[in-house]
């Protein structure tokens, strides 16, 4: 199996898809003869030109709509926002006419965004947002955010090959820092959670790049034994695994790189205060970022995003309870 | 490009040219069971069987009855809450759509959404949502996926006056002008957003955007059923043959308020009268009735279909309170829109289309 960073990863899925199927277009802001912003389509355009690798006026709500419009009459577009941040302004398209289609009319939306977000690079309050729980509280709309590139890879086949909008959460800060080994061709990752590291005294469950994050800071924990459960599905989010690793550790924490206010985390920690309240021993203990901008300044980014330090003394104390 | 704000569609004889006899009964009848389907929904309203509020298109009826005439079964529709006669075309049936109104599990969406917010997926329509004109957009992408393709088809839209002043307006102009896309726009104007009046919306007509955009723009007589088909033949005709997009302005007035609540007293009495004057189906009947056609009989022949559909929609069930979560996600396999009735006589020769989605 080759090694492949996270974003080769996201590259190979989207390659192989375009390869295998004509209905796959990929469309966004400068992907085409740019490559991307973060060279996700390098190259594509030269393999399957500019009508299938489309470089699109910058309009976010037209990227989303006419995508929805394309699917509908059976494509399968995948649309880059250039940054997370920017689905603010498809959101509109993305929440009411693409996540209640289905419901409402029995149409199926298969459509893909592909969501660059997250921070830690100094990107500032508009390139560095962790908009997932957004979406989450939008009925009709999937999300996926892989932590490995293997996972990075099966999330967005199965994405592609899904029959409703799935927005997939690839953070920047993976980009180039994670590596793995990559099965080849197509293959899909289910929507699912994972154990990335099994444990018996507690269990952090994360999503994303705070999986890395959760795993450096609990490799040495005095001796502790700690789970790392790697959520890779937010909607649907699995609750057998959730709850079947609060049973078996007792004690939780849960990590967002998100701001904390009803983040994917809060949804997770209602859940188990709701279904896994007898098998707790301990608060469940919440580590994600305060409810500010992420700032710009690498100090001021620093002191709100959540990293190996903050996530181990959390632990710390949450293992001394 | 030029924009044609001027009356760009010539009167009777172009159309005709396009229309047969029976094709022009078809028009008329088409905005028959348009207005007097609404016309029961109303009385059904007022006796509590259609919840929430009731919309209609009293006096819009030759918009959509005559730009849906024109499009072929492989062509793609996003209609609007005014637009029924558009669904009719298609071949949705009078007894859904009272049930429509009436949230029974008959209706097209059987009981999901309400009023006009629906479209036949088998038929070729996506309903609309209430954020205006977001379905613009939709028809775009359409549009977009059928030149990618290579495909002889078109997507049409419908959106009001209101909704050229968001972006989405502006995302798709530009949009369907970059790529020259086989769409055709249609400006419904009736001259009020809810309560808001032309002169409160924009400062120069709509129409003359399409100019900036690069395609055609022209403005029709919305209350000519015929001249509405014409000028909506000959958009498509210039979609399917390269041209890229059109921006019609049908001129109309909504007769009634926006909703069942909206008792319009912001509209000048002498302006609704003035309008009533023209009324798009007085037209249609006078035009027919000149040729010999026996109009009072087909307007019996309406009522009567009209009162079955009442009776079978009355008879219909509520939908299963256990049922409302469902369907949120699909889990099969995704199922492209299908072809709808194509009722204009042009069609029957060369089928005109391709077929459906792929």
């Amino acid at each position: 199996m080759p090694t492949l960073t996270y974003l080769q990863a996201i590259s190979a899925a989207l390659r192989d898809e375009l390869r295998a199927d004509e209905r796959v277009i990929v469309m966004g802001e400068d992907i085409g003869v740019f490559g991307g912003a973060f060279k996700v389509t390098d190259g594509f355009v030269d393999e399957f030109g500019g009508e299938r690798v489309m470089d699109t006026p910058l309009a976010e709500s037209a990227i989303i709509g006419t995508a929805i419009g394309a699917a509908v009459v059976g494509m399968r577009p995948v649309c880059e926002m250039q940054f997370a941040d920017f689905i603010s302004c498809g959101f509109d398209q993305l929440v009411n006419v693409a996540g209640k289609m289905h419901y409402r009319q029995g149409l199926a939306v298969p459509l893909v965004v592909r969501l660059p977000s997250g921070g830690g690079f100094s990107g500032g309050p508009f390139h560095s947002q962790n908009p997932e729980s957004w979406f989450m509280h939008a009925p009709g709309i999937k999300v996926v955010a892989p932590s490995t590139a293997e996972d990075a890879k099966g999330l967005l086949h199965a994405a592609i090959h899904d029959p409703n909008p799935v927005c997939y959460m690839e953070h920047k800060h993976l980009y180039r820092r994670v590596k793995g080994e990559v099965r080849e061709g197509v293959f899909e990752t289910p929507f699912e959670a994972r154990v990335a590291r099994p444990g018996s005294d507690m269990v952090v469950i994360a999503y994303g790049a705070m999986v890395g994050v959760a795993l450096e800071a609990t490799s040495d924990l005095d001796g502790a034994s700690v789970e790392v459960l790697d959520l890779r599905s937010l909607v649907p989010l699995d609750e057998e695994a959730i709850l079947d690793s609060v049973a078996r550790c007792s004690k939780v924490v849960i990590v967002d790189e998100a701001n904390q206010c009803c983040a994917a985390g809060a949804h997770v920690a209602a859940l188990i205060a709701e279904k896994g309240f007898e098998h707790l021993d301990g608060p469940v203990v919440r580590v994600a970022t305060p409810d500010v901008p992420i700032p710009f300044s690498p100090p001021l980014e620093q002191a709100v995003l959540p990293n190996v330090e903050r996530v181990r003394e959390a632990c710390l104390e949450l293992l001394e309870y | 490009m030029a924009t044609h704000i001027a009356e760009a569609v010539p009167g009777d004889a172009a159309a005709t040219e396009h229309l047969t006899l029976e094709d022009r009964i078809y028009l008329l009848r088409a905005m028959l069971l348009m207005r007097g389907l609404e016309e029961r929904a109303m009385t059904l309203y007022r006796q509590g069987k259609v919840p929430g509020s009731f919309y209609d298109g009293h006096g819009q009826e030759a918009v959509s009855a005559g730009a849906a005439f024109a499009m072929g079964p492989a062509d793609r529709l996003c209609v609007l809450h005014r637009d029924l006669a558009a669904h009719l075309v298609r071949g949705v049936t009078p007894a859904r759509i009272l049930a429509q109104y009436m949230g029974r599990a008959t209706g097209i969406t059987g009981g999901r959404d309400g009023n006009v917010h629906f479209g036949d997926r088998r038929l070729g329509c996506v309903g609309m949502v209430s954020m205006l004109p977001d379905m613009m957009l939709v028809a775009t992408g359409m549009a977009m996926a059928f030149k990618l393709r290579r495909e002889q088809r078109c997507a049409i839209t419908w959106f009001g006056d209101g909704s050229t002043s968001r972006g989405d307006f502006h995302e798709a102009m530009n949009w369907a002008g970059v790529q020259k896309l086989p769409v055709v726009f249609v400006l419904e104007n009736n001259q009020y957003a809810y309560s808001t009046p032309l002169d409160k919306q924009f400062a120069v007509d709509p129409v003359e955007r399409a100019a900036a955009y690069g395609f055609l723009g022209v403005t029709v007589d919305g209350n000519d059923v015929e001249a509405m088909f014409e000028a909506c033949r000959a958009a498509r005709e210039r979609a399917l043959s390269g041209d890229g997009p059109t921006l019609i302005e049908a001129v109309t007035m909504r007769m009634h308020g926006h909703a069942a609540h909206d008792d319009m007293k912001y509209v000048p009495k002498e302006k609704v009268e003035e309008w009533r004057k023209r009324d798009p189906i007085d037209r249609q009947s006078s035009r027919l009735a000149a040729l010999g056609v026996d109009v009072d009989g087909l307007r019996g022949s309406v009522r009567a279909e009209i009162d079955a559909a009442t009776e079978e929609a009355l008879a219909a069930p509520m939908p299963d309170p256990g049922s409302a979560l469902d369907g949120v996600f699909c889990t099969d396999e995704a199922e492209p829109l299908g072809d709808g009735a194509a009722p204009w006589s042009g069609f029957r020769s060369d089928g005109g289309s391709d077929g459906g989605d792929a």
